[in-house]
C-alpha cells in the first residue's frame, strides 16, 4: 500500500507539472479537426462556445495578464478538478461493488 | 479532435448523445468489476493524466498541431470500461470548464474519443500482443501499435457525424481524406506518448497496467484448471 501511495504522489506530481508549466510550451496551431476544417472550408460553420467568455475559457484565467501564469494556473485548477471528479467516481462505484458483494 | 458547436447539426448530436450515454451506462456497470480499492485512485491518476497531456500540442504537418486523445492509454493501463469513464470525465472537464468542445457537441466527441478511441484502441492493443513474444516490452510495443490505430478510427467518427449531419456541404470524400492523413500523422504522436507512459509504468510498477495484469490472471486460471 506504501508503494501504491507512493506511485500515486509521483504520477499526480507529474500532471501537475505537465498541465502547469509544459503547457505553456505546447505548439499554438490549428489541431487537425480545425486545420481540415480551415482548408476544406467548414471552419466558419463552428459557433462560439457558450462558455467562451467564462472564467477559464481557452485554458487561461480571466484577470491573470501573464500568459505563462494564466496558462498553469488553468492547467492546475483543470488537474485538481479532474482528479477530484475522476477518483471521487471511481471511489463510489468501487464501494457499490462492495456492497454487492 | 474536440467538435465546436455548429460543424453538426442537432438532430444529429442530440443521437450520438443518446449512443454515448448509453455507452457511459455500460461502462458504468463494467467499470465496476476493475475498480477496488487499489485500482479506483490509479484510474483517477489516469484520467488526470490524461486531461493533462492533452493540453500539450506537439506539432505534425506545416502549421497543424495534435495532442494525445489518451483512449488507448487508458484501456491498456485501467482497462476499457474504466476508461470510457475516464475519457468522459476528461471530455466533460474541459467542455464545461474549459470551453474545448461544444456543448451541444459532448456527445459527438465521447463517441468518438471515449467509445471509438478506447474500443479501437483495447481492440488495437489486444491484437498485436497476439502477435508479439509473451513478454513485459511486447506491452509497451502494443501500446505504440494501439495508440497509433486509434487516433484516424477517431478522425472517422468524426466524418462519420458529419456525413449524417455535416452543416457544411462540402463532400465527405474530401472530409475523410483530409481527417484520416491528417490524424494518421497525430497517431503517431500518440503510439509514442501512449508507449512512452505505458512503458514507464510497466518499468516500475507492472502489476498496476491492466492490460498486462489481465494476461496474467488467465494464466494464472489456466493453471488452476
Amino acid at each position: 500500500m506504501k508503494k501504491d501511495k507512493k506511485f500515486l504522489i509521483a504520477g499526480f506530481a507529474l500532471t501537475i507539472f505537465l498541465a502547469g508549466f509544459v503547457s505553456f510550451y505546447a505548439s499554438s496551431h490549428p489541431d487537425g479537426l480545425e486545420k481540415v476544417a480551415e482548408d476544406i472550408g467548414f471552419l466558419e460553420t463552428a459557433k462560439d462556445h457558450s462558455n467562451a467568455n467564462s472564467a477559464l475559457a481557452d485554458y487561461g484565467v480571466k484577470g491573470i495578464d501573464n500568459a505563462r501564469l494564466s496558462t498553469g494556473a488553468a492547467g492546475v485548477i483543470g488537474v485538481l478538478a479532474t482528479a477530484g471528479v475522476s477518483t471521487g467516481l471511481f471511489l463510489v462505484l468501487r464501494r457499490r461493488s462492495d456492497a454487492e458483494k | 479532435m474536440h467538435i465546436p458547436d455548429g460543424f453538426i447539426d442537432i438532430p444529429t448530436s442530440v443521437a450520438f448523445a443518446g449512443i454515448a450515454a448509453a455507452g457511459v451506462a455500460v461502462s458504468l456497470k463494467g467499470a465496476r468489476a476493475s475498480l477496488d480499492e487499489k485500482t479506483a485512485p490509479l484510474a483517477g491518476l489516469t484520467a488526470t493524466f490524461i486531461f493533462a497531456v492533452q493540453m500539450l500540442n506537439f506539432p505534425v504537418a506545416a502549421g497543424t498541431s495534435g495532442h494525445l486523445l489518451g483512449g488507448a492509454l487508458a484501456a491498456i493501463l485501467v482497462g476499457p470500461w474504466v476508461a470510457m469513464l475516464a475519457l468522459t470525465v476528461v471530455l466533460l472537464m474541459q467542455g464545461l470548464l474549459f470551453a474545448d468542445g461544444g456543448l451541444s457537441a459532448i456527445g459527438l466527441n465521447v463517441f468518438n474519443m471515449s467509445v471509438i478511441g478506447v474500443w479501437v484502441g483495447y481492440g488495437a492493443f489486444l491484437l498485436a500482443k497476439k502477435f508479439l513474444p509473451k513478454n513485459k516490452s511486447s506491452i509497451t510495443i502494443a501500446a505504440f501499435v494501439a495508440g497509433i490505430i486509434s487516433v484516424p478510427a477517431a478522425a472517422a467518427g468524426f466524418v462519420l457525424q458529419y456525413a449524417i449531419g455535416g452543416t457544411a456541404t462540402f463532400s465527405v470524400s474530401a472530409v475523410l481524406a483530409g481527417m484520416v492523413s491528417t490524424h494518421v500523422l497525430i497517431g503517431i504522436g500518440e503510439g509514442i506518448i501512449s508507449a512512452l507512459a505505458v512503458g514507464a509504468v510497466m518499468a516500475s510498477r507492472s502489476d498496476l497496467v491492466y492490460g498486462y495484469r489481465g494476461e496474467k490472471v488467465t494464466l494464472e486460471m489456466r493453471k488452476s484448471l
